[in-house]
């Protein structure tokens, strides 16, 4: 019989998230997929499930998920996983994902295994390939607890695939423990961002620490207009302040996949590589010719960013023009 | 307010990591070692509460002899005190083990808050603030880019995807803390004297009544099987600047059909 694979499925933005959706997905290639959907959802997530790969979901709309954090859903959780025993049970390395795959890893006293991104299951047990300290050891991990195996996947690890399934729901009790409304979700702020997001672009200019500062973001908007992309930076630039968080790409940021990544003023520190180094072609300017983003990238300029962009920028518009 | 804080002492930033071929673990021994800038922030803000209500701040930190020069520069930064729990019996713990060891530790303190980074700046793995917040029985608040105390009352602004959420509970509570919430201070020449005279109360995993078979290698249930560099990008051409650098990204742009 193929092994069951959960899928933590979450909503943001009252949509399933991708990450939910690429892991479906995984989980309907390599075993029996099911998913736990819990709070308010969109009126066709369940028929989207069952769009990638979901055989069985298991439903509770109660608000209780939405209004209060981490505890009603691990205590939801944690009832399922002991009375139906999957053999894999996969969170999304997002906010959500990341406290509830914590809280169940000590309830369980199971562990488990976070920044996956790639998994195999062999006899009941699982090896997963994690990205180490940051991205510059790569390594396979097992869990030799016993029972449900609890993993924490990287967005992006997998390609979401259409591959529909006869789907059942089962309707399942909200948590109703007072004890579990602890952690109070009050409002839900959305800072303004312009210009494109980066979730989704196929191009994307990123400025480091190496641009000194907020007003020199200006010359990567410019670029990123003329060649249809969205701007990003590092940790160190959202540090400094110069550029809101959403922008950040990295490990403790976004993971982007772009067609096209220019780096400029990024030396490539692993937090920052591990959240862009898989984008199809990755270009970059920086003054220090022993910078590791060189060694990712391909094509590297060692030069003053302040002369190499405005230069390109003019030759874009130039080559536009004619 | 009595606050602890869980941060780590890791390898200076300036070191190259090295992996241990036998253990596959990060070779530490004998290597600088710096608080962790995510600790840090972690201790900035406990500071900046006590500052304001009143109170003791305690690092509790797990590591290596070579670890006690993060501990003083947390104690030099104005920490109150520090506990150290040092014992070869918890190298090799996953992050399960070492949140049993830390919440163990916290419990023979005194605590209103507890404050933690969301994760360090060698491991990532961000799940010990949520584990310890289990088994110390309280709420987990996590992702916190501002705190706000009122009485026994804590609000959060938590990151989220769109912007932030405000998010409340009540006191006893572990906040996890993200980078960039604060900047933290650097130690004065007065509080670098001071911490010299503070105390670091060092524990085993046995003072903290943990069985040998709960923590390190054998409490671990994570096993690392293989460890290894990851197969490397075909690296592309690097050009020096000479006048023509964005003439020449141009110029790789149509190669690659962009423009």
């Amino acid at each position: 019989m193929a092994d069951v694979i959960w899928v933590y499925a979450e909503v943001s933005d009252d949509r399933l998230t991708p990450t939910s959706l690429e892991m479906l997905t995984k989980a309907a290639e390599v075993g029996q997929a099911e998913a736990i959907l819990l709070g308010p959802a969109p009126e066709d997530a369940v028929q989207t499930l069952a769009k990638h790969g979901a055989s069985k979901i298991y439903r509770c709309a109660d608000v209780v998920y939405k209004d209060y954090l981490t505890l009603p859903a691990a205590e939801t959780v944690a009832g399922l996983i002991q009375k139906n025993k999957p053999a894999v049970m996969l969170f999304a390395s997002s906010y959500t994902g990341r406290d509830l795959a914590s809280n169940l890893s000590a309830r369980l006293d199971c562990g488990a295994i976070t920044d996956v991104g790639d998994f195999v299951l062999k006899d009941g047990s699982v090896e997963a390939t994690i990205p180490a300290l940051g991205a510059s050891y790569q390594n396979t991990s097992t869990l030799v607890s016993q029972g449900t195996k609890l993993l924490v996947v990287r967005p992006k690890s997998f390609e979401p695939k259409v591959n529909e399934k006869p789907v059942s729901v089962d309707e399942i009790p909200a948590a109703s423990d007072e004890a579990l409304r602890k952690v109070h979700m009050k409002e839900r702020v959305a800072v303004k961002r312009e210009g494109p997001q980066l979730d989704g672009a196929k191009t994307i200019i990123s400025g480091g620490r190496g641009l000194k500062g907020e007003e020199n973001f200006t010359m990567l908007k410019e670029l990123a207009d003329l060649l249809g992309g969205a701007v990003g930076a590092t940790r160190a630039a959202v540090d400094a302040g110069w550029v809101p968080y959403a922008m950040q790409i990295g490990q403790t940021g976004k993971t982007v996949k772009p067609d096209l990544y220019i780096a400029c003023g990024i030396s490539g520190a692993v937090q920052h590589l591990s959240g862009m180094k898989t984008s199809k072609f990755i270009i970059s300017i920086n003054k220090d010719a022993e910078a590791p983003i060189f060694q990712y990238s391909d094509f590297g300029v060692v030069g003053d960013v302040f002369k190499v962009i405005p230069q390109l920028i003019d030759e874009l518009k130039k080559r536009k023009g004619a | 307010m009595d606050i602890v804080v869980c941060g780590k002492v890791i390898p200076a930033s300036s070191v190259t990591i090295e992996i241990e071929p036998d253990t596959k673990r990060m070779k530490r021994k004998g290597v600088t070692h710096e608080l962790d800038p995510a600790a840090a922030s972690a201790v900035e803000e406990g500071l900046r509460l006590t500052e304001k209500h009143g109170g003791t701040v305690t690092l509790i930190t797990m590591g290596i002899s070579d670890v006690t020069i993060g501990i003083r520069n947390a104690l030099a930064m104005g920490a109150t005190s520090a506990v150290h729990i040092l014992d070869d019996a918890v190298a090799g713990s996953d992050t399960l083990a070492t949140a049993k060891v830390l919440a163990a530790a916290i419990k023979k303190q005194p605590f209103d808050l507890v404050i933690c980074a969301t994760e360090s700046s060698d491991s990532y793995s961000g799940i010990v603030p949520g584990q310890i917040a289990h088994f110390l029985g309280v709420p987990p608040v996590t992702f916190a880019k501002e705190i706000t105390v009122d009485g026994n009352r804590i609000t959060i602004k938590r990151q989220s995807e769109a912007g932030y959420d405000v998010v409340e509970s009540t006191l006893p509570a572990l906040v996890a803390v993200s980078s960039g919430i604060n900047e933290p201070r650097y130690p004065q020449l007065k509080g670098i004297m001071a911490a010299k005279k503070k105390e670091i109360k060092v524990y085993t995993a046995a003072d903290l009544g943990l069985a040998a078979d709960q923590v390190g290698e054998k409490g671990a249930r994570e096993k690392v099987l293989t460890i290894g560099r990851p197969p490397k990008r075909q690296a592309g051409k690097v050009v020096t600047d000479e006048g023509e650098g964005g003439k020449q990204i141009a110029d790789f742009l149509a190669e690659i059909k962009v423009i």
